[in-house]
């Protein structure tokens, strides 16, 4: 900008028409979904009752905020959110560690321990129901009849954790991924350096390892929660959020209200409050950003 | 020197055993598209005669192809029009910055961070009205727009590391916008663009929020496709595996060809 001589205002005619296009887009995809998602949330509505439309003001919201449902589904969308951050960011740092080792076929190894990353959810679901985890011919089945354990039906007796050891399953790679890039630009010479002075691998670990991750693995939980917050196909195709409400989550249940209830109004207000509990951590997340674009 | 011998036999044993832990539910699913129904429920084992049934079966009763050109369609088709849309978006923000780029750039992170199950309800509605629901020029629209921020942002770090001298020369020489976009942006940032694009196809094909609620048959994906296998008939895990595996195979090489960069857009730069 400042070599040029035509001026801020040439400069800033064309980088606004060529900014154009991408930006009224946007716009466009973001406030009419979320003015018409507020707008319902407000009105009595239902598409099995068509004409009968009406200003409901707060009622979907209290109709919701006294229902069960939704604080269950809140509860389980806390606990799979929270496990599976536990599992994906302990187990995704200790295998960066791991994996930043020097062993044979390391290329190879890195490569198919991401790889889950990359399958599509509803495969992940189905593959790990079935073959994994049925009771009867899934391979856990077969594992423990080895040790002469009775089989577990997963599903049945554990519907939840089911689902979280999936989820799990496919967010762990997205952890070690992440954590092994920011694992490069260790310092090589200060942990040296730190070995010399007689610290030891855990000592390593803790003081100068961990310090130097601290930030990609803030990144990798605020981006984790954001998809986590709203896990959608690994349910549907697997339990349909039962059995009962067992594995209903907040996605799941706006779903139900929405998709199989014809409750446009009921389900915005359940949208309105998704959408509040994701900026929460988005404006964390906005802010690192942000903070990196500056140095 | 003994020790440390074993020490890295200990190392590489327990790494490849972990590994094979993670890998194996992609393993089996590849060694189970090769097998007979009856195989596919039987003892695990390795030793089997492979056959190409399944892969046969899921052709002939279910068109399995009409599904895997729907992936093709929208995956490709939603990639290039927000690269259409995306690089002359970066271009501008990489090369005529102003005091609100930063914002903006930052502003289109934020609507990535909207979750879709909180806009459900209009864009079904939407697309309803506009007879739009089930069709494939409904999802490319969709994931134009949900993979578009990320697109623009990493295109914005690719364009950004371009020394700019390269591109005042050319505007010396007279050339305009668009010849500058087409004929020395485009050209020297290929390999950035391509595994922009590549990281568009990955996170569209594999898009499951969107396509479960909004197709049934029609337009349906491979991500719709396989989850039909859940119906409680009866499950048939051999075509099921020999399914997945197709629909996975090519998102899976992707992937690993392009991990490193793929950090780059997963993380909007935050993480290098």
């Amino acid at each position: 900008m400042r070599t040029r001589t035509s001026g801020r205002t040439v400069g800033g005619l064309r980088s606004l028409s060529l900014q154009a296009p991408a930006v009224t887009l946007l716009l466009i995809w973001m406030l009419i979904p979320l003015g018409m998602t507020l707008w319902f949330s407000f009105q009595r509505y239902n598409l099995l009752m068509p004409g009968m439309e009406q200003f409901a003001g707060l009622e979907n919201y209290e109709y919701l905020l006294t229902d069960p449902a939704l604080w269950r589904a809140m509860g389980t969308t806390l606990v799979l959110v929270g496990s599976v951050l536990a599992i994906s960011v302990i187990g995704g740092t200790l295998l960066a560690v791991l994996y930043q080792q020097d062993f044979f076929g390391r290329g190879v190894a890195r490569v198919l321990a991401i790889s889950p990353f990359f399958i599509m959810p509803t495969v992940s679901a189905l593959i790990w129901q079935n073959m994994m985890m049925h009771p009867v011919n899934g391979v856990l089945a077969w594992f423990t009849g080895l040790f002469g354990l009775p089989a577990i039906d997963w599903f049945s007796s554990f519907p939840l954790l089911s689902i979280i050891i999936i989820v799990a399953w496919q967010w762990l790679p997205f952890a070690l991924l992440i954590l092994l890039t920011a694992m490069q630009s260790l310092d090589d010479d200060q942990v040296e350096a730190a070995r010399m002075d007689g610290a030891g691998p855990v000592a390593v670990f803790f003081f100068i390892t961990l310090p130097h991750l601290k930030r990609a693995i803030s990144v990798v939980i605020m981006i984790q929660m954001i998809f986590l917050l709203t896990i959608f196909a690994e349910i549907y195709v697997t339990t349909s959020g039962g059995p009962g409400l067992a594995t209903t989550n907040l996605a799941f249940l706006i779903y139900i209200r929405a998709l199989l209830e014809f409750d446009v109004g009921g389900a915005s207000a359940g949208g309105v409050i998704a959408i509040i509990l994701a900026n929460i951590v988005a404006i964390f997340l906005i802010r690192m950003v942000a903070k990196n674009l500056e140095d | 020197m003994n020790t440390s011998r074993t020490q890295r036999l200990v190392l590489a044993v327990v790494a490849w055993s972990i590994t094979f832990v993670i890998f194996f539910p992609i393993l089996w699913m590849f060694l189970t598209g090769f097998k007979t129904e009856a195989q596919a429920i039987a003892d695990p084992t390795l030793f089997f005669t492979p056959t190409l049934e399944s892969y046969a079966a899921i052709q002939s009763r279910a068109n399995y192809f009409h599904f895997a050109l729907n992936s093709v369609y929208v995956a490709f088709g939603s990639t290039l029009l927000a690269l259409l849309i995306g690089i002359p978006s970066a271009y501008s923000m990489a090369f005529l910055p102003t005091k609100r780029t930063k914002g903006t750039l930052l502003w289109m992170l934020s609507t990535k961070m909207l979750p879709p199950v909180g806009v459900l309800v209009p864009i079904y509605l939407i697309f309803r009205d506009l007879g739009m629901l089930d069709t494939r020029i409904g999802l490319i629209v969709v994931y134009t727009l949900m993979n578009l921020p990320i697109v623009i942002w990493m295109l914005y770090t690719f364009f950004k590391d371009l020394p700019k001298d390269i591109l005042e020369a050319g505007r010396m020489d007279g050339a305009s916008t668009h010849q500058e976009i087409l004929f020395l942006l485009i050209p020297l940032t290929l390999p950035g663009i391509a595994s922009t694009g590549l990281l568009s196809v990955i996170l569209s094909w594999n898009e499951a929020f969107w396509s479960l609620n909004l197709t049934s048959s029609r337009a349906a994906p491979l991500t719709a496709y396989i989850a039909s296998f859940s119906s409680p008939e009866g499950l048939f895990w051999a075509k099921l595996s020999a399914a997945s595996t197709m629909a996975v195979a090519p998102i899976l090489i992707f992937g690993w060809l392009t991990q490193k960069q793929m950090v780059r857009g997963l993380t909007f730069g935050a993480v290098k």
